[in-house]
């Protein structure tokens, strides 16, 4: 704590404020590198050259114009889950359930959707979009009540809703909601298309005269012709306001308060079941959003193979990746999940390429979701070593409660041994 | 038909073996957790581990032919994933919670990578045989020969645990350190009780047994391995131990209870009952929820469960 107010307060020390994001953000690189290096060896293992295993993934991710729409629109359900993910977190509920707050979202929004199809797209598609974070909300909301007045490990609920979910999906996708026209013994499961007015609109960007020729690019807009729409800057948007929301507001500083000291917040005067439920709320709505944006803006029906992951395409897991790697703020989830979505999008260019099992970017995922939590310890020993005499820096939780002035930053993360941001 | 008769086709002989049976991964697992959780730690990795026990227990059967060599393959990469977790728990003090869901990511991706290099196609294998215990196996009252004594070993030995385990913690100086570190860690390291050790060492026996768990579907109860051969089950064990309250004995209840309603979604769509096969899919999961909720005050809950142990605060 102290480290943090004394940056703020003598502006002659911002060399020592870059040298403190600097030791918050090396452990993750380090974590990165390491599970890259890992990921070498089974190239090798594979028989394939890391070297060219990487390049075809970085290729696969980033080569061309749709290569990168492709990354963009695989990131873009990750960022909505992983800001819902960052709120839970932060408010000490470790919510594993993206996965199943994004198939009540997506089924409460086609639901809608479908309802609404002769409607002004005006009124049609906000309604949607409201239905599936609404949904979203309550199905995170059900597990944060269920911890706040029931002590259920949210862990667990969330895991067992997930699986309650994809069933409830897939009933509803058999059944009521099947699409008639596929109606028979053998159906695909799935909903009729939305109407055309209701669809988020694709996303181009028109380039200045020249440009397009300089990158020898074949349209005049840039990402005309991909698959790239709107939900991502609608991401982008909420992940800003969802910044705003943790630290410059009060709802915010008593959700990371909660998160950060239960004890401490309730001697300060914060009423911490419901802000559990809140945080959850929020997890559960962006999740939600993920799950219907996903819908509207690029499937444009609700689809499953039957599968766990067969809608989501494991992007609540995913999401969780991404917020830990972005330091769990909203903010850093934005260039995280671009990352993650590059990894997944680069990884099937591997497969085709190489004959390397896609396979592989899950275990790296989970790699990297242990070597990240498990950094915050040589965080925390770099922190100590940085303060010799400056007070615990040794990830001990401060016992009174904090005063609410400006002045004071709650150190995030540390109930849950993460980087501060 | 009237309603005792479909009772009478729902709960039969073959539904009680079945149930038996499919308890047998559960129980390895959630008993595996126990230990686990009475010192403290809360392993969430648990499905991954069955994961890639199942899947070496499998390959080990594929390449040799040897049944043992699989169980044994299954004990030592759960053993080494077991280690693996200590350390990240233990010694890095990482959040549990969100570790162990990596490690679960870790031996999803793996398993199934492994799978595909190694073995590639579909492939089944001659697992354990049940063991028809002599005299007993012919028993034709209540079908109680078919249910109990035509099982094959995994599955007895599933059973057992809950005895040895239940004397382990309950009997035993290992036991006691066990649930003192879980209870108040910092009087155990007072009393030269090593925090550090016992948690290592409940990690690796937890690790060890959601192994043979994994080769218990493989290589005795489906004889197959695919992509996510488990299917979640791991998180259920991890559930099965809230809800047994941290005892075998109520472990072993919770592992039944699951595996009835498993063994009874088979049979209900094989005599025709019209329930949507993914409502009865759905029931243990709504079960698990609704059993945590009773079990919420978790007054026996290990006091420390989840927290690092740091000397001198």
């Amino acid at each position: 704590m102290n480290r943090v107010i004394q940056v703020r307060t003598t502006s002659t020390n911002w060399l020592r404020a870059v040298g403190n994001r600097l030791l918050d953000v090396a452990p993750l690189l380090v974590a990165l590198i390491l599970a890259f290096l890992v990921g070498s060896v089974l190239l090798l293992a594979l028989n394939v050259s890391p070297l060219a295993g990487f390049s075809s993934m970085l290729q696969g991710a980033f080569g061309s114009e749709n290569t990168i729409a492709e990354t963009l629109v695989k990131a873009t359900p990750m960022l909505l889950v992983a800001i819902g993910i960052c709120i839970s977190f932060r408010g000490g509920m470790i919510n594993v359930g993206g996965e199943g707050q994004m198939i009540a979202g997506a089924v409460a929004g086609v639901t809608v959707a479908l309802a609404l199809s002769t409607s002004p797209s005006l009124i049609a598609v906000p309604l949607s979009i409201f239905a599936g974070f609404l949904a979203g909300a309550i199905y995170g909301g059900l597990a944060g009540w269920l911890k706040a007045y029931f002590n259920v490990n949210e862990i667990l609920s969330t895991i067992m809703l997930n699986a309650i979910a994809v069933q409830m999906m897939n009933y509803l996708l058999n059944g009521p909601l099947l699409d008639p026209t596929e109606a028979g013994v053998n159906h695909v499961p799935k909903t009729a298309r939305i109407a055309e007015q209701l669809q988020i609109a694709r996303l181009s960007i028109p380039l200045p005269e020249g440009v397009a020729e300089l990158f020898s690019l074949q349209n005049a807009e840039l990402f005309a012709r991909t698959r790239l729409h709107w939900g991502l800057i609608i991401a982008i948007v909420l992940a800003v306001l969802a910044y705003f929301l943790l630290w410059r507001t009060t709802i915010g500083y008593r959700i990371r308060a909660v998160g950060e000291n239960e004890r401490a917040a309730k001697y300060a005067g914060i009423r911490v079941r419901w802000n559990m439920v809140l945080a959850m709320l929020f997890a559960g709505g962006f999740a939600g959003l993920a799950g219907v944006v996903q819908v509207l803006g690029l499937q444009y029906r609700l689809q499953t193979d039957g599968s766990a992951t067969g809608f989501t395409a494991n992007a609540g897991f995913n999401g969780i990746v991404a917020a830990l790697f972005g330091g769990l703020n909203p903010l850093g989830a934005i260039p995280a999940s671009i990352f993650f979505g590059g990894l997944l999008v680069g990884a099937q260019k591997m497969q085709r390429d190489l004959g390397v099992p896609a396979a592989l970017i899950t275990s790296l995922n989970g790699l990297i979701v242990i070597f990240a939590v498990s950094s915050e310890y040589f965080r925390a020993a770099l922190a100590r070593r940085r303060s010799l005499g400056g007070g615990s820096m040794s990830g001990a939780q401060p016992v009174t409660a904090p005063p609410e002035t400006a002045e004071t930053r709650i150190d995030p993360g540390d109930s849950i041994g993460l980087v501060s941001s | 038909m009237n309603i005792l008769e479909v009772l009478g086709s729902i709960f039969t002989a073959s539904v009680a073996a079945a149930t038996l049976r499919l308890a047998t991964p559960y129980l390895f697992a959630a008993i595996g957790e126990t230990f686990a959780q009475r010192s403290g730690l809360l392993n969430l990795g648990v499905d991954g581990i069955m994961l890639m026990g199942a899947f070496s227990a499998f390959y080990a059967v594929l390449m040799t032919g040897n049944l043992l060599v699989g169980l044994a393959a299954a004990m030592i990469i759960g053993g080494l994933m077991g280690l693996a977790m200590a350390f990240i728990s233990v010694t890095l003090k990482a959040q549990q919670g969100i570790s162990g869901i990596g490690l679960y990511l870790f031996g999803l991706g793996m398993s199934e990578l492994l799978f595909q290099t190694l073995v590639g196609t579909p492939k089944s294998i001659q697992g354990f045989p049940p063991i028809y215990i002599p005299g007993l196996s012919d028993i034709q009252f209540l079908g109680i020969g078919r249910i109990f004594f035509s099982q094959n070993i995994l599955v007895y030995l599933a059973f057992l645990s809950v005895p040895v385990s239940a004397f382990i913690f309950n009997r035993t100086n290992f036991g006691l350190k066990i649930r003192a570190v879980g209870q108040n860690p910092a009087a155990a390291d007072a009393m030269d009780v090593s925090v550090t050790r016992v948690r290592y060492a409940t990690q690796i026996i937890g690790g060890v047994m959601a192994g043979v768990a994994g080769a218990s579907l493989s290589i005795a109860l489906l004889d197959v391995f695919q992509q996510n051969l488990t299917g979640g089950m791991g998180f259920i064990a991890v559930a099965l131990v809230y809800f047994g309250r941290w005892k075998p004995l109520g472990v072993m209840l919770g592992a039944l209870l699951f595996s009835f309603v498993n063994a009874l979604q088979l049979q209900i769509s094989a005599v025709g009952i019209q329930i949507p096969p993914e409502f009865s899919t759905m029931a243990p999961y709504v079960i698990t929820i609704i059993a945590l909720v009773f079990a919420g005050k978790q007054s026996e809950r290990p006091t420390a469960l989840t927290v690092p142990f740091q000397r001198g605060e």
